[in-house]
């Protein structure tokens, strides 16, 4: 089994290798074929480790590739952890970027970097399952980074756009800042266990659940608490959470393949996963979990809102991925972590799906983004209309689709849930129910039914994309409808997490929810929540407001003008970013440079002690006049002073 | 007179010396590839020094001594250990990296250009095998000639200040460290540096002696305030001095914290161990921030070095904390670290000097304003600069990760803050090497001049493409490195553990 686990995550790398540093040689065609072997490999090599580990009862698999380095008692290792929660994620990931690469050869038909764009994702593939696979913090921080690396290169693909190179730096900044907090979360694991690996990590953490540590004044921390909180800053920059939240929007610069590979189905999740794998050490800090819970709950309802009022159809879809991350981390603060495992896999296959139907939108209308100058496009392109239409309805958690099982879950445990912060959090998701519904169906409604609202010419030319595109959109939409239907029993309600997520008993929220019935069963008891009500009154309002009567919301855009700017400044983030730490930190370099380093260091103290030797010296100078009678002057100054001391002492 | 059982680091050392001064002697027609040949053959001849290198002992190896100076026990030792192989065998490396670099870009002088960087190479690795005090200083000293030279006949306009500067700063450092080296040897009546580490010091020596190699070592490595000249420096200096000075002259600072404070004065070390950690912090967070401010993009890699070499006493100075502690094991983890970030920093600023001699040379400008959209025009060389720009902010999967990563972990086991303060790099590092960046390799063709750039040629080529396979090779096997040092850095935590007094 080693072998071929070590070949998942090679075989795209082997491939990104071909076709990145070959891929003249090797041409368009051959460019494509390779990496998408090489993420097919990986694909069914997944799902035979899937029926190996799942069905078959293989034992985990937990060893070392290779050391990577020893030092101060440290093993530095790289190596693979395989249990239930591993292949998930791998299939999750591995089949996602399958249906990517093969779309990418649609949408990006007419691009010159075609080879280095397959390489790239091949690469971030590589990446991404080196993190999920990882048995210690090592290699954990490195698919971290590496998925980082890869973002802000896909980002900037379009590397002579002014606002995709802006957005692919602010991306990795604000990652790296989340990064920040998450390697001090590591070495103070370090600290305490003197070890990277997950293993030893979660034997000692009664031990440093017992130790306090002073940081500031004298109040005492938890260490645990401590350490979570660092991790978590981690997953907020990785999972885009409130205030780490603010690259994510900007990051649709990118080409739409990778928006719906990296910013929505998989590596935004490496947070919510990264929790998830940790369990045993965030269960010990109840303080960890509440911080994780608010700051859930406020990226869950007010991202949303924000989807209302943007006009880009990726930005609509950017906005609902930060709410439905903030759903998964609202699930990680209740303890439900399974339930947010669930949601991050139906989620990656319908929010993968309603981002390549957007990209199949926009290369219909020749890249053409604003919703307001879409519309009525049902007639021509059905394939792209229904998928959308099944990814919609997925998302907003209609009956029996995948969506409905997953966020139902979440909002029960919530409201089962008795860890501070829970009430806040109820309310939060529940409204954003209604959020959620509302701005999908209002994207939905403006984009596909009314009206034609294009120019004449791009109408005449809309048509459904080729087959490499709407294929991946059928194969996404399956799983969309039915994976929660057949999953959620085992998964959620099931032992399928047993040895790979571990729960306290006062915090298992999923035991509190009663047995599972069945998908009926649990399509029944929706009946009796408030969530679907406020779903459906979304897709209403929606459907009142931009098709019987569009001139409500321009009647409340006069009345609520100020929310709407509010909105539309999505809470001055990126102003209030762009002013204190951006050009703050400039200015601070700046000072520090011409006043620290010029003025005081060179001016005064270098400059100044090479001035002082020069006074000094122009003043001895004129000692040495060279005129006899100035040195017999001196001298017999000198005879006289000295005369004097002898005398008088 | 010898008891030599090994000439290999003679030979490392005198091939390039001599070797140099012949190529000044033949003049400049057939230099460059005299010049590569020596390089070369030095790089060669260095290499047994790592293959057969034994990793199981702390004591030196391919030791020779030969009786100079009787009268006052000054002797021709050499040798190294797990500390000074691995900066030796960088520093013949990067020699043949900057010979390739000077190739057809130097054209004023090329004999003494190229033969005055054999030269260097040389006495640096003098200075990295030198087992006797004045042996070490006059090396020491004597690298400053050929660097002085470079500077001042092919460096930029404002070349003489710079010179002055670079010179008299790191000059008067070392002046302090002889005086102390002379005291030592009124003590123990050796200046055989291993016999110097067993000297019994009082307090007050040992505070003073630590005075004295602080001022040479601090100003060499650079340390905060003493930094200023390395700016001034970089900038007038041509690519491949910068290179050289960026890549193994900052080590010997490094180097000589390890190889004298630590074992001869470790009570004062460990006595003004806060001093130290004090300004390394401000060496990582104010030269972060000052970095940010930089429109030259030489500075800017200068302030960056500085920032780099923060770490490197950092990881150094936190060991008495931890020896205090009793985790001896954080302790190695430390300075395994700072030799980690040595050595890499060591290709990293290399190749990021070398980038910006690469436009330099076709622009002629170093400032980041001038600019814009290079990887249109220059889609190779724009790949190489990404690279190592996301080397230089610490990428995991990089050389530059890994002795970041190790003095973190380490300096996280004396303090929070301090690991705290050091993480902030991950930030800064990052901000200021992708914000230069955007500037300069991304985006629309900026101008005229940008538009007519000519990709990198085969020599460019390969000179960047080395340095990268070294960068990616440390990053995912950095036990290469790490495990050549393990032996003799434990016999230094176990010398620093132990109170003199």
């Amino acid at each position: 089994m080693k072998f071929i686990y070590t070949l998942i995550p090679l075989a795209p790398l082997f491939a990104a290798i071909a076709a990145g540093f070959f891929g003249k040689k090797l041409g368009r065609v051959n460019s494509h074929r390779v990496t998408i072997a090489g993420v097919g490999v990986a694909f069914l090599l997944s799902c035979f480790a899937f029926t190996k580990v799942v069905m078959g009862d293989a034992p985990v698999f937990n060893e070392t590739l290779y050391t990577w380095m020893v030092s101060g008692g440290i093993s530095f290792e790289i190596g693979f952890l395989v249990d239930k929660l591993t292949v998930l994620m791998m299939l999750v990931v591995t089949f996602v970027s399958l249906m990517v690469h093969i779309y990418t050869i649609g949408y990006m038909e007419e691009d010159p970097g075609y080879q280095r764009f397959f390489s790239y994702i091949s690469l971030f593939t590589f990446s991404m399952l080196m993190l999920v696979m990882s048995n210690n913090f090592l290699q954990l921080f490195f698919g971290w980074e590496a998925v980082g690396l890869v973002s802000y290169l896909l980002i900037g693909f379009w590397f002579k756009k002014e606002t995709a190179i802006f957005a692919n730096m602010k991306a990795f900044l604000v990652n790296r800042v989340g990064d920040f907090g998450f390697l001090l979360g590591i070495a103070g694991i370090v600290y305490y266990t003197n070890s990277l690996s997950y293993a030893d990590a979660f034997a000692a953490k009664d031990v440093i659940a017992g130790e306090t540590m002073t940081i500031l004044g004298n109040v005492e921390w938890q260490a645990i608490t401590v350490i979570c909180i660092c991790l978590f800053i981690g997953a907020m920059g990785k999972s885009a959470q409130v205030p780490l939240h603010v690259w994510l929007p900007d990051s649709m610069e990118g080409p739409t393949p990778i928006s719906a590979l990296i910013h929505a189905a998989t590596m935004v999740t490496a947070g919510i996963f990264m929790v998830s794998r940790m369990s045993p050490l965030f269960e010990l800090s109840e303080a960890a979990l509440t911080f994780i819970l608010v700051i859930g709950s406020i990226t869950a309802l007010f991202m949303g809102l924000i989807g209302i009022i943007q006009n880009d159809i990726k930005r609509v879809v950017a906005y609902s991925t930060l709410s439905q991350l903030g759903y998964m981390t609202v699930a990680l603060g209740v303890s439900a972590y399974s339930a947010a495992i669930f949601h991050l896999m139906t989620h990656a296959f319908f929010k993968a799906l309603l981002f390549l139907a957007a990209g199949s939108v926009i290369i219909a209308l020749h890249h053409e983004q604003d919703i307001r100058k879409m519309g009525g496009l049902k007639k021509y392109m059905p394939i792209t209309y229904w998928t959308s239409l099944i990814g919609s309805l997925a998302l907003i958690g209609f009956p029996g689709f995948s969506g409905f099982f997953s966020k139902d879950i979440i909002i029960e445990a919530v409201h089962k849930s008795t860890i501070p912060g829970a009430g806040f959090a109820y309310v939060c998701v529940l409204l954003g129910v209604f959020i959620t519904a509302f701005y999908s169906f209002r994207m939905f409604f403006l984009v596909f039914h009314g009206e034609t609202r294009m120019d004449k010419h791009t109408a005449e030319h809309a048509h459904e994309p080729p087959g490499v595109v709407t294929w991946p959109l059928i194969l996404l939409a399956v799983p969309s409808i039915i994976i929660g239907w057949m999953t959620a029993g085992s998964v959620v309600f099931g032992d399928y997490f047993k040895g790979a997520i571990e729960v306290a008993s006062e915090h298992d929220v999923i035991a509190r929810l009663g047995e599972y019935h069945g998908g009926f069963g649990f399509i029944k008891h929706g009946f009796q929540t408030p969530a679907l009500y406020l779903a459906a009154a979304g897709v209403i309002t929606a459907w009142v407001f931009y098709l019987v009567r569009p001139d409500i919301p321009a009647m409340l855009d006069k009345k609520l003008g100020f929310f709407r700017r509010i909105l539309e400044n999505k809470y001055g983030f990126d102003d209030f970013n762009q002013a204190f730490f951006a050009n703050g930190s400039v200015g601070l370099g700046r000072t520090l440079w011409k006043v620290g380093d010029q003025n005081i260091i060179d001016g005064a103290m270098v400059n100044g002690s090479a001035k002082a030797v020069g006074l000094f010296a122009g003043f001895t100078r004129y000692l040495q006049s060279g005129y006899l009678f100035h040195y017999a002057f001196a001298m017999i100054i000198g005879l006289l002073g000295m005369l004097t001391w002898f005398l008088f002492s | 007179m010898t008891d030599s059982s090994s000439i290999i680091l003679s030979l490392t050392i005198w091939i390039p010396i001599l070797g140099g001064l012949a190529i000044i002697a033949m003049g400049n027609a057939k230099s460059r590839p005299i010049a590569l040949g020596v390089s070369i053959l030095t790089l060669l001849v260095s290499l047994p020094l790592y293959f057969g290198f034994d990793k199981t002992t702390a004591a030196m190896q391919f030791t020779e001594k030969a009786s100079w100076l009787t009268s006052f026990d000054i002797n021709y030792a050499l040798g190294v250990d797990g500390i000074s192989m691995p900066l030796v065998i960088l520093t013949t490396i990067i020699n043949v990296i900057v010979v390739i670099s000077a190739w057809e870009v130097i054209k004023d002088r090329p004999a003494m250009y190229l033969g005055c960087f054999n030269i260097m190479t040389g006495l640096m690795v003098g200075v990295f095998s030198a087992l006797d005090a004045i042996l070490f200083y006059i090396f020491f000293e004597a690298t400053l000639i050929p660097m002085f030279l470079i500077i001042g006949i092919w460096g930029g306009p404002n070349r003489v200040y710079a010179t002055i500067k670079f010179f008299l700063y790191t000059f008067l450092g070392s002046v302090f460290m002889l005086i102390a080296l002379i005291y030592l040897y009124t003590q123990g009546q050796t200046f055989s540096i291993l016999g110097m580490h067993t000297l019994e010091l009082g307090p007050k020596q040992q505070f003073w002696i630590f005075l004295a190699f602080f001022v040479a070592f601090a100003v060499k490595i650079p340390m905060w305030p003493v930094h200023t000249w390395l700016p001034d420096a970089h900038v007038e200096a041509p690519t491949a001095g910068s290179a050289v000075l960026a890549a193994i002259m900052l080590k010997m600072g490094g180097y000589g914290f390890l190889r004298f404070s630590l074992p001869i004065t470790p009570d004062a070390s460990s006595r003004l161990d806060g001093f130290m950690i004090t300004i390394s912090l401000i060496a990582i967070v104010y030269i972060g921030f000052v970095a940010l401010a930089q429109r030259d993009m030489k500075k800017l890699i200068a302030y960056s070095s500085i920032s780099h070499m923060g770490f490197v006493t950092l990881g150094i100075f936190i060991a008495f904390i931890l020896i205090g502690k009793g985790d001896t094991a954080g302790v190695a983890l430390g300075i395994e670290g700072a030799i980690m970030q040595m050595i890499s920093h060591g290709f990293i600023s290399a190749a990021m000097f070398l980038c910006v001699g690469v436009m330099y040379d076709r622009v002629h400008s170093r400032e980041i304003a001038d600019y814009g959209g290079v990887i249109n025009t220059m889609p190779y060389f724009g790949a190489f600069m990404i690279f190592f720009a996301m080397a230089n902010a610490g990428l995991p999967g990089t050389s530059g990760f890994v002795g970041e990563f190790m003095v973190i972990l380490a300096s996280f086991k004396t303090n929070f803050w301090i690991a705290f303060l050091a993480a902030l790099t991950l930030i800064l590092g990052a901000a200021y090497t992708l914000w230069m960046v955007k500037r300069v390799i991304l985006g629309e063709i900026a101008n005229d001049k940008v538009a007519a750039l000519t990709d990198i040629n085969r020599r460019e080529f390969w000179m960047l493409a080395i340095l990268a396979v070294f960068v990616l090779l440390l990053g995912v096997f950095p036990s290469l490195v790490a495990s050549v040092m393990h032996a003799s850095v434990e016999n230094l935590v176990q010398h620093i553990s132990i109170p003199k007094y």
